[in-house]
Parts: structure tokens; sequence; C-alpha cells
């Protein structure tokens, strides 16, 4: 068996330029996974310029090691190497010099863990601009662990870290002692506890009993049950004394700090540059002008740049699958590669533009430190409704589009405000909607005035996008109460220093994203497009379509070779194309479905562009095109189109697309999960098909009551 | 009895007690907040919350109601 590489574990403050340390330390060779049974992403690389192979973890940020949630846990686990992980060789704390302190206070946690360990003291370049100077030399003596100077960017001091590590590994530093010295009282509940960690290293017993004191709660269910009820002891042994561990221990970390602080820091005082750019950014006028001229830009990015590159991918994509067709003999086989293999490609590929643009835009707020204002400027407001500030930009996007959206949930910390994100997030009105919308309120809606100024057209179109909100903000806050409940977390937030972006950290976050999707959610959305053009295509030639096919060979037998196909001839070939959909699995499944549905209003003819819709709305143009024989290539601008779906008869000879069916059916697109990416992505992103067979279920349920009772309500009143 | 919800932008307080839910009551002591420190109010969001601390040359915001746990000691 050859030895695994030893493993170098990174921790460190949220905030602290720690994953920039990283990548500068790692370069390209970074792998990106998911922890062990939970979906936070664990990100391991290989050191660069050092002469054999050392594996880097980054470990997510903290501010302490007592943990609480699955996502905070990981620190402690990969410190000590529990639960599965490998046990680090070497530990490096990155603290960051601006805010020392608070650092220095998560340092000591590890630093009493007894681990080889050694301090890389980051941005010191800030902290000399805010007028902080701290002594390495002196900090390294007082803490008795080597301490490196670095600075994220600067590659000289990244690779003399890179050579501390190597040489470190190559010789131990001297474990750690534990700096302060517990009082009696406490020594002896932390001797008390160390017994029941006899399986971890024989340095870290004390350490960990004192973090069981702080993280342990009688009632955690996670906890052995032997430690459970030992704690509990000592908790209520302290409390019959007038003890407060909790503070006992803090203050004990903060006091060491504040004892030895003047050995190794001074001050002095400046004006921090950030508080001069909050005034005018953080102002109630001039700050909010800021922020919607921001998101506009964000959104218009998304929603118009994006165009011409959506453009370029669905040109590129019909040229190869008409090659394709040029190339394979005409059958089942052509059929199959020019429609699903390629269209499914491209249904992966049609997304990549906005993605690229969304993760532009957070990378730069998030790099730029302005994503943190976003939270503290509309925490607000959207907590109102049990949603974190920072979920403002995801909800934005999702006005474009839901699947990079929900990529962009990511810059959520919390797995419960993330899921929350996503469930709600595909009720905004995404630009797939808008042709829907568009053909069916062209369909059923007269084209009036109101007072003379209106058109009743498009105030039905800005009341579906209102409706819209109204409806997420109302999910997001029953959904916040029930089904994610979760222990309500105050808000915890950091305001960092502005500075100019990086591209380089930009580049990779964007590249990170569109690879992860094409890889993960991209197979999904290839295999669903394959299902459902199986369900359009088979079976291939129903007998209802054999007269209407004889009918075309005899035409086209009439017509002179090479000549353009005449007007009957086209028209036979969109009758062939709507007895085909008419009779496949899906137009089978849409009749099917007609006791479900005719209770909305729907006819077969409906519930078969709603099936087709299922893998993606747009598509619902198209099939509507197909089914009243306009063939599928109409958009829904096409007058030829409109005319034959204000000619739809029922079999009792009513008109089907009145303005209540268009009304309902309007409430049922905004309101289902009609879109076969979003699921896959929302599989992705939760780690499982549980939350998007929960969000499916909910959204079609919702919408399936929101259409029955404006058309059974309307219906009534006596609307039609 | 005045709380670090009490303080005006740039205005300094000293820590007398902590209170709150024990879990977040835990993270602000380990964020620093432990008694007998000196506090400044920074910032105060445009819509009045959440409000911006330094406390041991270090910055961090939380809400009102989380702050309106944390008691000041009597200026004399």
């Amino acid at each position: 068996m050859s030895q695994a590489p030893p493993l170098v574990a990174l921790v460190g403050n949220p905030n602290t330029g720690k994953t920039t340390l990283f990548n500068a330390l790692t370069g390209s060779s970074v792998r990106v996974g998911n922890y062990p049974g939970i979906t936070v992403e664990r990100s391991m690389g290989r050191l660069r310029g050092v002469d054999r192979p050392v594996d880097v973890l980054d470990v997510p940020g903290a501010y302490s090691l007592v943990a609480r949630s699955d996502e905070e846990r990981i620190a402690v686990d990969a410190l000590l190497g529990l639960g599965g992980a490998t046990a680090p060789a070497l530990v490096v704390v990155v603290i960051d010099a601006t805010a020392l302190e608070r650092n220095l206070y998560f340092a000591l946690q590890v630093l009493e863990l007894g681990r080889p360990t050694l301090i890389a003291l980051n941005q010191m370049d800030a902290a000399e601009r805010a007028g902080v100077q701290v002594d390495p030399t002196a900090l390294a003596d007082t803490l008795g662990v080597p301490v490196v100077p670095t600075v994220g960017t600067d590659i000289e001091r990244v690779s003399a870290l890179a050579q501390a590590i190597a040489r470190y590994l190559a010789k131990p530093p001297p474990a750690p002692k534990w700096p302060w010295s517990p009082s009696d009282a406490l020594a002896a509940d932390i001797d008390a506890l160390a017994p029941q960690f006899s399986q971890a290293p024989e340095a870290a017993q004390r350490a960990m009993a004192l973090w069981a004191l702080m993280s342990v709660e009688p009632t955690d269910s996670a906890a052995p049950p032997a430690l459970r009820t030992s704690v509990a002891a000592r908790l209520a042994a302290a409390e019959g004394a007038h003890r407060d561990l909790d503070l006992e221990i803090a203050s004990a970390r903060y006091q060491w700090i504040d004892d030895h602080a003047a050995d190794f820091v001074t001050r002095s005082p400046t004006v921090r540059l950030a508080d001069r750019a909050d005034r005018l950014l953080l102002h109630p006028i001039v700050g909010f002008a800021a922020f919607l001229t921001i998101m506009a830009i964000g959104f218009q990015a998304l929603f118009s740049w994006s165009d011409p590159f959506i453009g370029l991918v669905e040109g590129g994509m019909a040229a190869l699958s008409g090659a394709a067709r040029d190339v394979l003999p005409a059958g089942i086989v052509a059929d199959f590669v020019a429609e699903a293999l390629i269209g499914g490609v491209g249904n992966v590929l049609v997304f990549l533009p906005q993605i690229a643009l969304l993760f532009v835009f957070i990378g730069v707020m998030e790099d730029s430190g302005y994503m943190a204002r976003v939270a503290f400027l509309m925490d607000r407001i959207m907590r109102r409704v049990g949603l974190h500030g920072r979920a403002f930009v995801p909800m934005l996007s999702g006005f474009a589009c839901a699947i990079p959206a929900i990529l962009g949930t990511r810059t959520l910390e919390r797995r419960r405000d993330r899921l929350l994100t996503m469930m709600v997030l595909p009720l905004m009105t995404c630009s797939a909607r808008l042709p829907v919308y568009t053909l069916i309120i062209a369909a059923t809606v007269p084209a009036t005035t109101l007072w003379g100024v209106f058109s009743q057209q498009s105030l039905v179109m800005l009341g579906m996008y209102v409706f819209a909100i109204v409806i997420a903000l109302i999910a997001a806050a029953v959904l916040g109460r029930t089904v994610l409940k979760g222990r309500r977390e105050p808000l915890l937030l950091e305001l960092p220093d502005y500075r100019v972006p990086s591209a380089r950290s930009v580049g990779r976050l964007v590249f990170n994203r569109s690879g992860t999707f094409v890889r993960e959610a991209g197979t999904v959305i290839l295999l669903f497009t394959v299902v459902m053009w199986g369900l359009s295509s088979f079976p291939r030639n129903p007998a209802a379509a054999a007269p209407l096919e004889a009918e075309r060979a005899r035409l086209a037998a009439a017509q002179p070779a090479g000549a353009e196909p005449s007007a009957a001839l086209t028209e036979l070939d969109h009758r062939i194309a709507a007895a085909r959909t008419e009779h496949s699995y899906a137009g089978r499944l849409g009749k099917g479905l007609e006791p479900v549905m005719s209770p909305l209003g729907f006819d077969w003819r409906i519930n078969v562009g709603v099936v087709g819709a299922f893998a993606a709305r747009e598509v619902f143009v198209s099939s509507m095109g197909i089914i009243y024989g306009v063939g599928g290539d109409v958009d829904e601008e096409s007058p030829s189109m409109r005319r034959r779906m204000a000619e739809a008869k029922r079999p009792d000879g009513t008109p089907v697309h009145t303005p209540l069916t268009g009304l309902s059916l309007l409430v049922f697109f905004a309101l289902a999960c009609q879109c076969m990416s979003t699921i896959a992505v929302v599989r992705r992103e939760s780690g499982g098909w549980k939350w998007p067979s929960f969000m499916f279920a909910y959204m079609t349920a919702l919408a399936w009551l929101a259409s029955f009772t404006v058309y059974q309500v309307g219906g009534l009143l006596g609307f039609s | 009895m005045r709380t670090l919800a009490d303080l005006r932008v740039t205005e300094r307080g000293r820590l007398a007690t902590i209170g709150g839910e024990r879990a977040f009551r835990r993270r602000l002591l380990e964020l620093g907040f432990v008694p007998g420190t000196e506090v400044v109010l920074r910032k105060v969001a445009p819509l009045g919350d959440p409000l911006e601390f330094e406390v041991r040359h270090c910055r961090i915001s939380i809400r009102r109601k989380e702050a309106q746990a944390l008691i000041l000691e009597e200026t004399p």
C-alpha cells in the first residue's frame, strides 16, 4: 500500500483571506467535493513549490471550535481526525492581523488541542494601513509556535509559507502548550470530563473536555449518552455554585489575550477607509440609490447581455443538429441524435452564459466586500419572510432564470437558509415564462385599454410578476415556519474592508461553478431531455396518421421534383405532426390527465402543452404550434397560431381559450414546477432527491389548487 | 438600565451583563463581548437594523433585538 501524502489543515475565522491563501498555496490543483455525509463543500489541493507531495485541506471558516451545526462541526473533526476524517500532520491557523484579538481567541482553541501548529499571520498589509503593527517574532515567542507573516496575494510570501509548511512537516515544531491556566474550579471540571475522550490523542483530551463543556447540550442526541450525562452533571454543579461556565471560559481566554497583546501589537489611531465609503454606501438615500443601481446592472447583465451568447449556443446547436441530419440516414437514429442528444447537450449549455454572468456579478460583489453590505441593507426586509439578507441577490436573479440563481444560493452559509431560498426561487417569474405568458395573454385577454391609457394585456402581464413575488414571499414565510423550521439563528455579520476584486478569484469562481453545473446537473438534464423526447416521439407511426401519410405521399409524387413544397403539402405536414403528437405517449398522458385538469379549464391540447413544458416552459409555445397544426417552429407572436387558438372549440362547441381559461393557465404556469433543469440543479445542490421531490410536489399542488380556485370561483361569479 | 441597542453612533459603553439565549450568548462571548469590555456603536443600517459594533478592535454586526440583551454598566 502506498503511503498517503501528509495532510495540512488550513483553519481560521471567516474573512481572514484563508481561501485566497489556500488557492495561492495549491494553484489550480483544487479538488472540490463534499464532506462525508453532508453537503458542505470541501476543497483539497496539492501544495505547490515543494519537493514532495503534501495535501492541503481548506476547512470552512469558523469563529470558534464550539460547534452546533453540521457545518461548524467539520472544523473539530477535521482538526482531530474524528468522524472518518484523516488527522492532519500539521495545522495552519490563518490569523487576520486586522482583527487580531478575535482571531487569537480561535488560535488559542486550536493550540489547546496540542497538535503541531503553525500560525500564518495574514493581511499584514491591510493591518499596517489601519495603523496596526504586529511583531511576528514576539507573537511566536508569546504563543510558543512558529509564526509566518503572509499576504494572500503576494507570491513570495506565499511561497515562504509553503516552504515553512514543508520544513515543519519534515521536523515537526514542538507541540504547543496550553497558553492560559484555568481556575482551580474549571480545572476540576476539565479533569472530570477528560477520560470521556480516550479515543482522542492524549494531549487533546483536556481540550476536548473544555470543548464539551461549551458544546454539548444535555438534550443533544448526537453526543454519546455517557458524555451527555457527565456534562449535564458538571453544568448543574457549576450552576449550583453560581458559576457561569460559558462566561468563565471565554473570559479566561480573552483575559490571556488582553494581558499579552502589548507584547506583540502596537496601534496608532487611523480612520478606517471602509467607514468613509460606508458613510455613502450605507446612507439611507445615497446608499439605497447605489444599491438599486448595482442590482439593476447585475439584472441587466443576466437578462440582456446574456442574450447574444444564448443565441450563439442555440445557433451552434441548431447547426450541429442540422449537420447530424445531413450525415445520418433519415430515421429514428437521426431523430435521436439531432433532437434528444444534441438537443439535450444544448439544454445544458444554454444555461452557461447566465451562470457565468451571475457568478461574475456575485464574485465581484463578494470579493469587493459589497455582498456583506447587501445583507446589512436588506436584512430588515428579508428577515420578515424568514430569508437571509444575502438571499436578495439569488432571488433577484430568479427573474432571469432559476438555474444560475439556485447555484447562487451558495453565497448563503447556512444549509437551512440555502434550502429555503432554493425552494421558493422557482416561483420568481423567470424569462422562460415570458413567451408562454405572451402567447396565452395574446390569445385570451382582449386587447382593450383601460381608461384609455393602460393596455389590459400589459396589466395582466404586470399582475403576473406581482403575483409571483407575493406568492414567493408567502411561501418563504410558510415553509420557514413549517418544513424548514430549524433553530432561529440570530444574524452575525462582518462588514469587511472594501478592495478591488481580483480577476483571478472571480474567474476561478465562475470556472468552478460552471464546471460543477455541467458535470453534475448537466447529466440529469441530458437524461431528462432524452426521456421527454422518447415520450413525445413514440410510438413512431401511429395508425391515426396513416391516411394523412398516404395522402402526403400522393401529393408529393404529383409535385415536380426539386420544387418548393406546395402550401397544401406544408399544411399536411403540420397535420401529420399534430396527429403524431396527439397519439404519442406524451399526448396520451395529456389526454389521460383530462379528468384531473378539466376542473382547471384545461382540455387535452393544453395538457399536452403542459406535459411538454416540463422539459422547459417555453416548449409550451412550440407544442401548441404542433397541436394546432401551424408547425413547431412558431413563436409566441405568430398571428395564425393566435387565430387557431381563439377558434379552438370544446366538444360542446364552447371556445377553449376564454379569458378565464387563460387566467387559470397563467396561474398554473406561474406556480407549477415546470422545469426539469431546476429539479436537476436542486438535486445537485441539496445532495439528494428529497428536496427536489418536495419542491415539485408542493409547487404542483399549489398550482393545481390556485388554478382550480380561479376557474371554479371565476365560473361561479359568471366570468367565462 | 441601558443596553448596547441604546448607544448612539460613535458612543462607547462598558459591558456589565451578557444575556440572551445560550447558543447565541456563547457565540457573542467568544467574539469578545465579555463583561468589562468597552464597546462602540459604529454603524446603524439605513433601515435601523442591524447595528455594527466595535469590540476589542474587531467589528461585528448583530440585530437590535440581540443587542438589547447586552446590558451596559451604569455611567457614573
